[in-house]
């Protein structure tokens, strides 16, 4: 493995508190040394490895962090290599920067067996880019009514338990979350209340009324969370809410964790920048669950990350074969290939004031490996380095011939967006690099 | 909007006919002007009209309708056009062929005009973008969006009955949650400058935020159509009952049917109006619907002649702006 010298980068690890530029050199996979006075590669001596030239990076007006943590995307395989593969769309989340991703369970067949979690790592593991931790199915195929096997998923590598978009019934759900707890297994829910939503496809506002499209109220997300806190409280088991969309949802949230309960909350990055004026004219690429809602919605949902309630930004990357997008706005499929474009839409919030560049990056790495439980790349020396460099100011465009996700399926395409990754190290192996 | 550059071309004339919303009024006004020159052609011997000789009308239904269909297949026949009919299931499209692929097979056939009628909101605004050059695409009802070639002959309507719409109060009363005919006729009322549209009706059959379309809403049908001028009664759709929306047809009809006890609360001239087909003792009572002011035939004469003059306009506008792509190729030379 080659050793690496980054020079002057500003290094931003918030699980630290750290913002400095320093020198950071890579060696056999970790972090060996961080200097705020330069690092003179002559210093370094190493009979195997050389350093020459390619080794060192000229970081100067770059930021280096802990590698990005996603823990809302959807890997396609099993069952729909048609939209992406493990390969393509890992590739793509190393492209954003991303080394850590934890994928739904909502594969053909479902993640409901060692089996298929054994797959889904070797697939990951082959393709080389990130860490991939599966979610297991809370119920078996997700049918929503017996309990999967928890326990040998957790055995097998699953980090917890999610029914994805599918509904569970409240007397199941209540014994899988007990189940769940048995196991001290996190469980990731997705907060709908499908008869509220009465087959929806967007926000109930005036958008869907002019559309003529079927809304989706915010009760069939504000009931079902409300239930759900309820029985997490009964239950006592770990909750990650993994996309909420509501003003609503955030306050519930904030009370529950007011209350104490073991209760974390995310939002997709789009979800932070749409509202549901985005679908005019039938625009399919803003078709997704749950939907985008309204100004204020989305103002709560910003205000709700700045203040921490909201703990983890997810990509909820989806992405989706050319067909799934060619047909009336109600019968495509919902989602966004989200991860090529995740960078520069989290540094326009930042641009923007809505949050501190900090509190972005903690979002995308701190918090979300808190929900994981799983130990963070952090800048430090002995530490694996799991790292990702990125050119702030950088401008670029967002073009199908040079995306990396499979699926071309954005409502941001041929945008001009500013912030780039250069480079994202895996366990201290170069894994994406930008030119 | 991007509705109405989609339905546009270059010089501003109408190349597909999906939604009254955006239109301008002059463009209106013109569909209403050409639908009275063409209403005359009914009354001839021989009622046709060479204007669309030798064009190839697809009638694209993929939801069940006779009385829309039977209306364009004859406004089509009156214009000398020739027309086929296809009834498609949308199961047909959803689990084999898209609708895509379909829409591609139908234009290596040389297809002219693509009548569309879809269960889901924006269905021709989907053909519409992905439709070849110069195949004009008619918007014959989609999902809850739109009915414009409806609103367009309601208009035709009240504008012979009642002329100009500056003075005009209407009341649509009914299901309007469901109602792709409702949504048009407000645009097309707000474009026309009525002075006032009121829409009656439950809240369980108002969809959100309708008012900021432009409209009133009364739950009270007697303070609703209290002095209109014209009274739009909307079809209730029987399976409305079994979800949970209205307790039973009596009560529905008690509140919101239109008697003739309530209709003396309307001006003494007001006209009644309805898209049919009408639920006798529904939404209308019987002696409502065939008294001299009930104009709802009259309806469907004009149906024809409005649909005539869409069809007529969109083709031309495809024609005129496939010349001028051709002069701009020209140019480039």
């Amino acid at each position: 493995m080659k050793s690496v010298l980054i020079k002057r980068a500003r290094i931003i690890d918030p699980s630290q508190g750290m913002d400095r530029v320093a020198d950071v050199f890579i060696r056999d996979g970790r972090i060996e040394n961080i200097a705020e006075n330069s690092i003179d590669p002559k210093s370094i001596i190493d009979p195997e490895n050389i350093l020459g030239p390619e080794n060192i990076i000229d970081a100067d007006g770059q930021i280096l962090c802990p590698g990005f943590i996603d823990i809302h995307v959807h890997l396609c395989e099993p069952g729909q290599s048609q939209k992406g593969t493990i390969a393509s769309e890992s590739r793509a989340a190393a492209g954003s920067g991303f080394t850590k991703l934890v994928c739904s369970p909502n594969t053909i067949p479902v993640i409901d067996s060692p089996a298929i979690v054994s797959l889904i790592q070797d697939k990951a593991k082959e393709a080389g880019y990130c860490q991939v931790f599966p979610l297991g199915a809370l119920t078996q195929g997700l049918a929503g009514e017996q309990l999967s096997e928890m326990y040998a998923l957790k055995e097998a590598g699953c980090i917890g338990v999610s029914n994805g978009r599918r509904p569970v019934k409240s007397m199941a759900l209540l014994r899988a979350l007990e189940y769940a707890a048995t196991h001290n297994l996190t469980v990731f829910l997705r907060p709908e209340d499908s008869s509220l939503s009465d087959n929806g496809c967007v926000h109930e506002g005036y958008m869907a009324t002019r559309l003529g499209l079927q809304g989706v109220s915010r009760e069939s997300e504000t009931v079902a969370l409300t239930r759900d806190l309820l029985l997490v409280q009964r239950t006592g088991v770990k909750a990650h809410f993994s996309n909420i969309s509501c003003a609503e949802s955030v306050e519930l949230i904030a009370n529950a964790q007011q209350r104490g309960l073991p209760v974390t909350a995310g939002t997709s990055i789009h979800h932070l920048h749409l509202t549901d004026s985005s679908i005019d004219g039938y625009n399919v690429q803003c078709h997704v669950s749950p939907p985008f809602r309204s100004e204020e919605d989305l103002v709560a949902l910003r205000q709700g990350v700045a203040d921490g309630i909201i703990s983890v930004i997810c990509s909820d990357h989806h992405s989706h074969e050319t067909a799934a997008k060619m047909a009336p706005f109600a019968v495509t499929e919902p989602g966004i290939s989200s991860l090529d474009s995740f960078l520069p839409l989290g540094l326009l919030l930042v641009e923007h004031n809505i949050f501190s560049m900090e509190q972005f990056i903690t979002a995308i790495t701190h918090g979300p490996a808190q929900v994981i439980d799983q130990p963070l790349g952090k800048i430090k020396r002995g530490e694996i380095a799991d790292l990702c460099l990125f050119s702030p100011r950088r401008e670029w465009i967002l073009e199908p011939s040079t995306m990396l996700s499979q699926g071309h399926n954005t409502p941001f395409l041929f945008q001009k967006l500013t912030g780039k990754v250069t480079a994202t190290w895996l366990s201290g192996k170069l894994v994406y690099q930008f030119p | 909007m991007q509705n109405t550059s989609l339905q546009l071309n270059q010089l501003g004339q109408l190349k597909h006919f999906l939604d009254v919303e955006g239109l301008s009024k002059e463009l209106l006004t013109e569909i209403l002007d050409t639908a009275d020159s063409f209403i005359s052609v009914g009354k001839q011997q021989v009622k046709k009209v060479p204007l669309l000789r030798g064009t190839t009308v697809v009638n694209l239904f993929f939801e069940a309708s006779t009385r829309t269909r039977t209306t364009f297949e004859l406004a089509a026949k009156r214009l000398s056009a020739d027309v086929i009919n296809m009834n498609i299931s949308t199961s047909a499209t959803s689990k084999g062929e898209s609708l895509m692929d379909m829409l591609r097979n139908l234009e290596a056939m040389d297809a002219d005009m693509f009548v569309v009628r879809h269960e889901n909101s924006g269905a021709p605004h989907f053909i519409a973008e992905y439709v070849t050059p110069n195949v004009a695409v008619v918007n014959a009802g989609d999902g809850r969006h739109a009915h414009p070639t409806q609103a367009m002959l309601d208009m035709a309507t009240i504008r012979r009955h009642k002329g100009d719409f500056e003075n005009l109060s209407v009341a649509i009363v009914g299901d309007i949650m469901h109602s792709r005919v409702a949504r048009s006729q407000i645009h097309a009322l707000k474009i026309l400058g009525a002075k006032e549209i009121r829409l009656i009706s439950p809240e369980t059959l108002l969809p959100p935020f309708i008012e900021n379309l432009g409209a009133t809403v009364y739950h009270d049908m007697r303070d609703g159509v209290a002095d209109v001028d014209v009274v739009i009664m909307l079809r209730l759709q029987k399976e409305r009952m079994q979800s949970a929306l209205l307790p039973s047809e009596q009560e529905f009809f008690n509140l919101y049917g239109l008697t003739e006890t309530k209709l003396k609360l309307a001006k003494s001239d007001a006209i009644i109006m309805h898209p049919g087909p009408i639920n006798r003792g529904v939404e209308i009572q019987s002696e409502v619907a065939d008294c001299d002011r009930s104009v709802i035939l009259n309806q469907v004469n004009y149906g024809i002649a409005v649909r005539m003059a869409i069809m007529s306009m969109a083709m031309a506008g495809q024609n005129q702006s496939s010349l001028s792509s051709i002069s701009d190729k020209g140019g480039e030379k």
